[in-house]
Parts: C-alpha cells; structure tokens; sequence
C-alpha cells in the first residue's frame, strides 16, 4: 500500500486535484442553478411541492445509469461528468433553498418591501442572505454526496479519482488492485472532508452575526 | 416643503379617494369605496376589529397593496400610478416588532433608505446618530449591534427611527406597540407623543387598543367591514357622543374616566384653601378654618410650599403646627391630567387633593366632586369642530390649496392642531376637507382660549391652543365657497 503510494503520488496528487476541482465547480454552479430554480419555486406552493418532489425523486436515479445514458448524447469526457455531477448537486441545494427562502419571515419582507426596496433588491439584499445558512447546509450535503458520485466520471473517462477505484475493481485479485481501489477511496474521503471544513469557514463568514445561532 | 425653514420636513396631507380593493374575484371588497382625508402634520388613528380593512387602507397609502380603484393624492400630487418603491421610500413605516431586517446593524438598518436614495456615507452616519438620539438610544452603545441584541421596546425604537431617516412628511404605523409589554408601550407612546411634538408629521396609526388611539390620535377613525367608516373625529368627541353602538362597544367602558385624560388640573375650578402659616398657633388656624367653614386648613411654608393638610380634629390636638414636610401629601400639579388627580384622591382616601404649580407652589384645592363635574361638561362640550371627510358614499370632496403650505406656516408656531379650531360642519357633508382643513395658519386663527365653556380646551400641549366655540376660522376665510358652519 505504502509502496504504491509512493511510487504514485504524484499522480494520485493530481487525480485529487482534478477530482476536488472538478466537485467544486459543480458545486458553485450547482448553487447558482439551485438558487435560480428556487427563486421561481419559491412563492408558489405548487412549485416548491414540484421542487420538493423533483429533488426527491432525482436522488434516487442510480449515477451509474444517467452517466451512461449521458454518453449517447455527449459522448466521452468532461461534459457528461460535470452534467452528472452538477445534477446530483443541485438537488440538495434546490430543497434546502426552496426551504430557507420560503423560511424568511414574511413581516420582514413586508418590512424591506414598505420601506422602498425593490422586488428585486428585497430577493438579494434581505431574503437570499436570510437564507444563506439554510443554502450552505445544502452545499454541504451536495459536497458530500458529489465527492463520490464524481469517482463514476472516470466511466465516461472524465478527470477525478474514479479511474484508480475502476482500474482497481476491474482486475480485482490482480497486484495492487487493492491498493488501487483503497486509494481511490481514501482520497474521496479525505477530500469531502476539507471541502466540507472550508464550507464551514465560508459560512462562518459569510453568515451575518445577526443570524448567527 | 423644501423651502421650509425647518430643518424637517413636515407632515403633508393625505387624500385616499373613492378608493376600494377587492381580492381575487371576491364580491365583498375589503375596502370599499373609501374617502378619508388626513390633515396635514396630524395623528390619525385607525381603529376597528380585526378584518376591517383598515390595516388594508393603511397598505395603500403606501402602496404595498394597490388599490383597485380609487385614488390617492400626498401632498396635492396625485401618487396613485407613480413608481412604488419610490413612492415608499418617501413614506415612513414601521410595522410591529419593529420589522428590523435581522442580518443587518441597527445603524445599517436606519440607513436603509438614506442609503437607497443616494446619500453619502458621512451624511447618512451622521443621520444614523441623530435619529438613535431621538428615540434615546446611545448612539455609541447600540449603532453597531444587531436586532436580536435588542430588547422589544429598543427594537420598536430603532424601527421608528429607521422610519423617520430620510425624514418623510408622511409616517405610517401598523400596531406598532402591538408586541410590547404594557409599561414599555405607555413610554414608547410617550415618546412617539414628544417625537410628534417635534418634528409634525402626518401620521397614520392602525391599532386595535382603543385607549392607544385616545391617547395619540389628534383624529380617530373608528372602521366596520369593508373600511366603512363608523366615525371620524376627535377623540373627545368620539366618547362624548359615539355614533351608535358599534362604536360604543368598541370604546368599551368607563368612557367617561378616559375623557378625564383631556382635561389638565389647571382647567377646572380650583378651590381655595384655608391657610396657616408654621409660626401661627393652631388655635389661630382652627379658628380660621371654622370661620370659613371648612374642615381642613393647609399649611405652607415661607415660599408657599405645603407642609401640612391638617384637620380640624388635628388642629384640636396640636400645640404646635408642623415645621417639615408631611410626605403623603395628596399633591398633584397643575398640568396633571384629571385622571392622575383622580388617582392621586382615591389612593390618599382624602375625596381631595392640593394643587401646586412651579416649584411646588400651592394654586388651591382639587376634589371628586369637581372632577365629576368636568366629567358632565366634558360630554356636554365635547369639542365641534369640523371633522375630516371620512366616508363610503364615494362623495369626493374638492380638493383645493391642499394644505401643503400649511404644515409650513404651522412648523414654526409649535402647534399642529389648525384643524381643532372651532369650525363645525358636520363630517362627511361637501365641505372642502382635505384643503380647509389644514391650510390655515395656526397661531393666527387660535383665540387665546378659556372664554368658552370649554374648560378643558387646548389641554393637550401638543395640540397647541384648540379655540373656542365659534371663533371664525382662518381656514373659513381662505374657503368662502365653504357652508359656514356657524357664524
């Protein structure tokens, strides 16, 4: 194990890199296509049940047969890997956003509303950063999740850390094969962990200490 | 109002006319065919049960809820197509709890609006400052801390500061002292009652405590369903004479001990009191006060101060009158209103109690019985004067001269109350409301007062000197087309 590591760690290092990349990319433009879907949901309440039941819905489809599905259309590569992984992302984030925006007390909009601030203005000075919390607590979980169903990219020989548990797992008994799959893991593992401790930073400043619990 | 000399703006008048909402499709609007005139720089009161529609009117001065039809006129300019969110931010509003936004500090919730109508940094900082000040907060302590550090009544204090900080001539307030414990909303009354003193604005109140609207309204308007206006006065007048039993029931009892709050000791007829002095022997007094067949004999000091409320039985049993101050005195001052003199009898069980004025300077004799007769003149008297126009019947009044100079003539004379001059057509007839109401200048039409029969008239120190019964108005004289109400 040790030895293959060290025989490999640059590469590994790498593959982390791309795979970290890769997850946080997604994962902002995940946020900003949640956000965007929640702001149209949000008011009404058969769309936030549209939303709700979309989010819960969309978890359950295995990542494995939509990034095979996604190869029919977009071939091999980046782009059925990003689509997949943004796909799983936006979920969490879409209920979690739905849920803090609706969340937002009404007097106050009604507040910001009386005293001259625009629909719009209300939407991204008042309720998106009383929302903020509730939305990060969705990244979070999307983090989490993404991490590992970024390792399918390597199916569509997208970037990440998916190749050493696939390599692995195909020639399972075969040397190092073991050792492949365990680093792969491990990697994921590792790296949801710093993301989910550098969201948690982020929130902390992001977070006004007017609504901090 | 930017030629005022005052630094503030003061209040401007306000016309909702003909103005009805309906919700969905409903056949029963919530507001329906309302005309209110607001006089200008004045405090009116909504008042009603809960679902009346007057939360709903109240929405629509500002335009947060669009009226179906109807009009809305501020200031002479008719506002009722005009960008709303511009239109808002000229327009104070606080709402209950204060509707602080809760991620921001208390200085950057007051300097919301400065901040959204362009102001400088320094500018609004200043201003931020000023208004904490006015609702007595200490700038340094509470500038930088958020909502959820403050207290309910420090919270409503901000909200109504955030409220005055581009310094609207119109301030509009839902429950406002709705979610405050008792005490705290008798000082936050209070002060709104000493801000209002100071800066006249044009303020329109929803509540539903009536006591609440006695107590600050210059003018109530008492609402049914669907904003239907039941009456529209003074407070004296409502509770004098309430318009049927709707409106009765909803005073509630004890109408008569709340007009007490008008009244001022100063107002009613003092007695005089039998006199003695420390260095007189008591027989000397006893004497007196037999001679004046009185029971009670009040002794004062050197600098008129009372000491002592000494009984003939007392005066009996002394050898020596008192040289020090008895401290259970039933003391009341001169601007104590007759409901504190009231207290003050029935907690010293004496049926009386000892006026002083400055420095404590006996002025005479206050008793129940007085206090009851004030009770009877206040229902007989009940100020007549003409109401603004409130009503259902879609009469529109015309609108003329709008009273949007008047605020300014009235700025510098202290008082706001133009309209409690005696003129008294009755409400809701043609007269020129919105106009005649309040486009006269104060001082000049205000007859030094006390020669009517109203002994409580200009009590209320914010109201300015309401006059007498009759006194030509100035408002009459720039409005001849105007029904003289009486000569």
């Amino acid at each position: 194990m040790s030895s293959f590591f060290a025989e490999r760690w640059e590469q590994i290092l790498s593959a982390s890199w791309q795979h970290f990349s890769l997850v946080v990319q997604c994962l902002i433009l995940a946020t900003v296509i949640a956000i965007l879907l929640a702001a149209l949901c949000y008011r009404s309440r058969g769309l936030t049940s549209l939303a709700n039941n979309v989010s819960a819905i969309g978890l359950t489809i295995p990542s494995f047969a939509l990034i095979g599905l996604l190869i029919i259309p977009f071939g091999f590569g980046v782009v059925p890997a990003v689509i997949v992984v943004v796909f799983f992302a936006v979920l969490p984030i879409l209920r979690n956003a739905v849920v803090g925006l609706a969340g937002v007390d009404a007097s106050t909009i009604e507040a910001a509303r009386g005293i001259g601030m625009s629909r719009a203005k209300t939407f991204f000075r008042v309720e998106l950063p009383l929302a903020w919390p509730v939305i990060l607590a969705g990244m979070r979980v999307s983090a989490q999740m993404t991490m590992g169903i970024a390792a399918v990219a390597a199916y569509v020989l997208g970037p990440g850390l998916g190749s050493y548990i696939f390599s692995g797992l195909s020639r399972l008994g075969g040397a190092n094969s073991l050792e492949s799959v365990a680093v792969g893991v491990i990697a994921v593992v590792i790296l949801a962990q710093i993301l989910d401790a550098a969201l948690l930073i982020i929130g902390r400043l992001t977070t006004s200490r007017g609504i901090r619990v | 109002m930017s030629e005022n000399t005052d630094k503030s703006s003061t209040g401007a008048a306000i016309l909702i006319e003909n103005v009805t909402k309906r919700y969905g499709g409903g056949k029963k609007p919530a507001v329906d065919q309302l005309t209110l005139e607001i006089p200008a720089g004045q405090i009116v009161m909504f008042v009603g049960p809960s679902g009346c529609g007057k939360t709903t009117t109240l929405k629509m001065i500002n335009r947060l809820i669009e009226p179906t039809e109807g009009r809305l006129i501020i200031n002479g300019e008719d506002v009722t197509d005009i960008n709303g969110d511009k239109l808002r931010r000229k327009i104070g509003y606080v709402i209950q709890a204060g509707g602080l936004l809760p991620h921001l500090t208390v200085a950057a919730n007051i300097g919301l609006v400065p901040k959204m109508l362009g102001w400088d940094k320094s500018r609004i900082a200043e201003r931020v400052d000023e208004l904490l000040d006015l609702v007595s907060l200490d700038a340094d302590t509470y500038r930088d801390r958020y909502p959820k550090e403050l207290s309910g009544g420090q919270q409503q204090r901000v909200g109504v500061a955030r409220a005055l900080a581009a310094d609207p001539p119109v301030l509009l307030m839902d429950e406002p002292f709705g979610a405050v414990d008792p005490i705290t909303r008798q000082r936050l009354q209070d002060e709104l009652i000493n801000i209002q003193a100071e800066l006249h604005k044009t303020i329109v109140c929803v509540t539903h405590d009536f006591d609440e609207a006695v107590k600050l309204g210059d003018w109530i308007a008492v609402f049914d369903e669907g904003a239907r206006i039941v009456q529209y006065d003074t407070p004296e007048q409502i509770l004098a004479n309430p318009a049927n039993e709707f409106v009765e029931n909803f005073i509630g009892s004890g109408a008569g001990l709340k007009q007490l709050n008008f009244a001022r000791v100063k107002d009613v007829d003092m007695r005089p009191g039998v006199i003695g002095r420390p260095e007189q022997k008591p027989a000397e007094v006893l004497e007196l006060v037999t001679l004046a067949e009185r029971r009670n004999a009040v002794i004062l000091d050197q600098r008129d101060r009372p000491l002592a409320w000494l009984s003939r039985e007392q005066l009996k049993r002394m050898t020596e009158l008192p040289k020090t101050r008895d401290e259970n005195l039933p003391l009341v001052s001169t601007g104590s209103t007759l409901n504190d003199a009231l207290d003050s009898m029935l907690q010293a069980s004496t049926g009386s109690a000892i006026v002083v004025g400055n420095r404590d300077q006996f002025q005479g004799l206050i008793s129940v019985e007085t206090v009851m007769n004030a009770i009877r003149e206040l229902r007989e008297n009940a100020s007549r004067q003409q109401a603004p126009v409130g009503n259902n019947t879609g009469e529109i009044p015309r609108v003329n001269g709008h009273g949007d100079d008047a605020a300014e003539d009235e700025a510098g004379a202290g008082s706001h109350a133009a309209v409690r001059t005696g003129r008294h057509a009755a409400p809701g007839d043609q007269a020129p409301s919105a106009g005649g109401s309040a486009a006269e200048p104060a001082s000049a039409s205000a007859e030094p007062e006390t020669t009517s029969g109203t002994p409580w008239a200009g009590t209320r120190p914010e109201q300015g000197s309401s006059a007498a019964d009759g006194t030509p108005s100035g408002g009459a004289a720039e409005n001849p087309d105007r029904p003289e109400g009486r000569p």
